[in-house]
């Protein structure tokens, strides 16, 4: 029966470690800006894509 | 891309630069382009198109910048060997933006680090100061065409601190009240099996201590507002809710002490939870927006001073004494009241009275502060500190310097005196009907009544429906300061306009033409000389008239102040003033004219009339059908007839009105028991819209200029402003309606109380039920509003 004690207490440390990483997430401000972290993950790819033109060319654009 | 397009800026080349096979309209543009395609950062042309924006070219004016003082106050890090500076850049607009400020390490090695922050239109950068400066790196923001905006604001206000406390009870409240839910779980079914009689204690104490962060953190600041509202004497909507919270927590608790219940952990925490949402909801930011702008925003941090050996040297703004020889340069914002020395002034005031008009200073004359020069260097002194100005002076008006007590009371308050009576005395009533029937009995309905009349729903009601639409007028270009301005719009009566800059647009105006017609080819003439000035009137003449070729120009000789001179072939124009082209009498004086003179025979002149804002008359009929108006102008009565002609008859129009003047018409109006709603554009309608109930900034860049105030209009939507206006009092009935209904939800509630039949489970149900039916009913509401309004 003492199996619902741990049940009891890894439910509850799992939801602390949830809570806990909420609290931190919004002390390093990670919701005070929503909308730049999402245009930029779409600009690694293109830099990456800049670096391998440039191996082959030394001018992209030309 | 079209060949006339300049690549960088896509500004329509006039003399195009053509390198590297693209077509530039100016070496500024080149040289962006120059730089990002030597780092390889050419992407940013193909990430989105027309990103770019033509360089300025004036760099000396970031010569404060070498100041350390001045440095070390702008700066967010500092330790000798590394800077981290947040610098405001309004141009910030797209995705390539983003790119390529978040690129610029390429472009210079010794920036380390950037990161944008888009909606507040903010770039962190950090960079190595031990060979870096921060003179150098905002001349290179400035060289690629993203000029930094630094005001003497930056320097003179503390870093604000984000205030983030209520995300985080917003986050205890919501853990607890989802693990007790889960915890109490068991205990709603009343099944009495073994297992649950074994292990009830535990879950019970276990909820206890999900609910103590809730009561002594989450619900703090209703405690303190009771508690305000009791020192006060205010019977307000925290005094219910605060007693609520106790009386939940306290027979809780003493039940689980007692072996008598559950408790009420699970309607605990989800009262908190609900309550504390519909806080968060009604706030709503808008970070690129700033409401609280004075004239600090507006002037420099430094400026160049001449010394008496005719050196130069920075001086801080502040430090201005009476005087002083100030250097100003072209674009620079003249911080003191002043007398022009040397140097052609050309003054634009627009930041002062909305009127974008330039004008043309002799030696000699006074200059005011506020005005931006334009052209050449000038050389003042000055005749008053920076606080003593007379556009400064507006600020130490008791309007801007007390925070105003508020005597404005929420429809919640007032709702909320009455229902904080009739609870305590339903709770007295029934509770000695108990004591006299069945004793064992009172204490149980006191309590009841106590928690389940505590006004989740009525004091979501208002939250909910001014958050709401605070978000739809914010997608239609009308932000809000906040929810009590909302409240405060239901109630105005009457309505005063500013007009130069409200009423008529800066950006456009019509001319119209009086003499002798111009020949085909004076106009051409013209327009060729035109496209040479950088006049405003030059400008605004040149995109009037038809395009036409352009004729190659002999000589052209631009006198500042008075007007243009130009020959080719045998032609000769005379472009300008009254005086400098030499007319002898000239009626118009109110109005603002280029004269014309061909071959030395005056052929006439163009008028420049103020240009009103599309919709004006069916606006100003709208309102006037219910509430008064008026018109408030720091103009001359140039413009009299024509107002009167196109506003309806009989409002107030008011000119010469002084920023002071302003002031003093809105508190007389107020005196008067009116409430005042003020529409305003410059900093001199700052005073007014202080003072006036609801102050609404109307601007054509929203992310530019507008002064302190309460909402802030995009110019586009003037036409719809009495929609606006009105959907704030429909707003009010809903929340009326809403109060109605969780009236409902109480009076059952009160039902089971009364009769001593509260169990956990009912009140656990009902709580959040009323929350969520009055949080759908106001959300369909005001969508049903914003279907209404365009």
């Amino acid at each position: 029966m003492n199996i619902i004690y741990l049940l009891l207490t890894i439910s509850i440390l799992v939801a602390i470690l949830f809570f806990v990483a909420f609290i931190v997430s919004v002390k390093k401000g990670q919701y005070d800006d929503t909308y730049t972290p999402s245009v930029r993950m779409l600009f690694d790819d293109e830099l990456i894509d800049d670096k391998l033109k440039n191996g082959k060319t030394t001018n992209t654009d030309n | 891309m079209e060949q006339n397009n300049c690549f960088h800026c896509s500004d329509i080349c006039i003399s195009s630069i053509v390198f590297d096979n693209k077509t530039f309209c100016c070496n500024g543009c080149k040289t962006v382009y120059e730089i990002f395609s030597l780092n390889n950062l050419t992407d940013y042309y193909t990430i989105e198109k027309n990103a770019g924006t033509k360089p300025l070219e004036s760099i000396s004016k970031y010569d404060f910048l070498s100041d350390d003082a001045i440095v070390e106050k702008l700066l967010d890090f500092n330790d000798d060997t590394t800077h981290i500076i947040t610098l405001h850049i309004p141009h910030i607009h797209c995705s390539s933006c983003i790119w390529v400020l978040e690129n610029l390490h390429k472009i210079e090695p010794l920036i380390v680090s950037s990161q944008v922050n888009f909606p507040k239109k903010n770039v962190r950068i950090n960079y190595d100061a031990t060979k870096y400066t921060l003179k150098k790196l905002v001349e290179l923001l400035s060289i690629i065409g993203y000029e930094p905006y630094i005001s003497l604001n930056d320097v003179s206000n503390d870093k604000k601190k984000v205030d983030r406390s209520l995300i985080y009870k917003l986050g205890v409240a919501g853990f607890a009240f989802g693990n007790v839910m889960f915890l109490s779980f068991p205990e709603y079914f009343e099944m009495h099996d073994y297992w649950i009689e074994q292990y009830k204690n535990t879950f019970r104490w276990l909820m206890f201590a999900f609910s103590l962060p809730v009561v002594f953190y989450a619900a703090q600041e209703y405690f303190i507002a009771a508690y305000k509202g009791i020192k006060s004497k205010i019977l307000n909507i925290d005094i219910p809710i605060a007693l609520g919270i106790t009386v939940l927590f306290v027979r809780s608790t003493l039940e689980i002490v007692l072996d008598y219940g559950t408790g009420f952990f699970d309607s605990l925490t989800g009262l908190v939870f609900f309550l504390l949402l519909g806080k968060f909801f009604q706030q709503k930011t808008y970070n690129f927006l700033s409401f609280e702008r004075d004239y600090k925003s507006y002037f420099p941090i430094a400026i160049t001073k001449i010394n008496t050996d005719r050196s130069e040297s920075t001086l801080q703004v502040y430090d201005i004494q009476k005087g002083d020889r100030l250097l100003i340069r072209n674009g620079e914002l003249i911080p003191v009241d002043a007398i022009l020395i040397k140097g052609g002034a050309h003054i634009d005031y627009s930041f002062v009275t909305g009127e974008s008009e330039v004008i043309a200073k002799k030696s000699g004359d006074k200059l005011f502060a506020g005005g931006k020069q334009i052209e050449d260097a000038i050389e003042i002194e000055a005749l008053k500190t920076v606080s003593q100005s007379y556009l400064t002076q507006l600020w130490s008006h008791e309007v801007f310097n007390k925070k105003r007590e508020d005597p404005f009371r929420t429809i919640t308050d007032v709702i909320s005196k009455r229902f904080t009576i009739a609870i305590l005395s339903i709770a007295i009533i029934a509770t000695s009907y108990w004591v006299y029937f069945d004793s064992t009995k009172a204490l149980n309905v006191f309590t009841a009544v106590l928690i389940i009349a505590c006004p989740c729903a009525i004091a979501l009601a208002s939250p909910f429906t001014l958050g709401n639409l605070l978000r739809i007028l914010g997608k239609k270009k009308f932000y809000i300061k906040n929810a009590s301005i909302l409240e405060k719009m239901a109630t105005i009566d009457t309505v005063i306009f500013d007009k130069t800059g409200t009423i008529t647009s800066n950006q456009k105006s019509t001319i119209s033409y009086e003499g002798i017609p111009l020949t085909q080819k004076e106009v051409t003439l013209l327009k060729s000389t035109l496209r040479s000035s950088n006049h405003p009137l030059s400008r605004r003449l040149y995109d009037q008239l038809e395009p036409l070729d352009i004729l190659p120009i002999d000589t052209y000789k631009e006198h500042i102040g008075k007007g243009i001179e130009v020959k080719s072939n045998s032609n000769s124009l005379k472009i300008g003033s009254a005086t400098f082209v030499g007319v002898p009498s000239f009626k118009h004086n109110l109005h603002t004219s280029v004269h014309i003179k061909s071959d030395n025979e005056y052929k006439g002149h163009y008028l420049f009339h103020n240009k009103y804002r599309e919709g004006i008359t069916t606006i100003f009929n709208r309102f006037h059908s219910e509430m008064k108006v008026g018109v408030l102008s720091g103009d001359n009565q140039g413009e009299k007839k024509h107002l009167e002609k196109i506003l309806p008859t009989g409002i107030p129009l008011l000119f010469n009105q002084k920023p002071e003047d302003k002031l003093q018409y809105i508190k007389a109006l107020q005196k008067q028991g009116q409430k005042v709603l003020m529409i305003g554009d410059g900093l001199n309608d700052a005073g007014a819209l202080a003072q006036s109930d609801v102050g609404i900034a109307i601007s054509e860049n929203i992310n530019v200029f507008s002064p302190a105030c309460d909402a802030i209009l995009d110019a586009t939507k003037f036409e719809q402003l009495y929609d606006y206006v009105k959907s704030a009092k429909k707003a009010m009935t809903i929340i009326r309606l809403s109060f109605l209904f969780s009236l409902i939800y109480n009076l059952i509630g009160l039902y089971f109380a009364t009769t001593g039949q509260l169990k956990p489970v009912i009140a656990a149900i009902l709580m959040p039920l009323s929350s969520i039916s009055i949080v759908v009913f106001t959300t369909i509401c005001t969508n049903l509003i914003n279907n209404k309004i365009k």
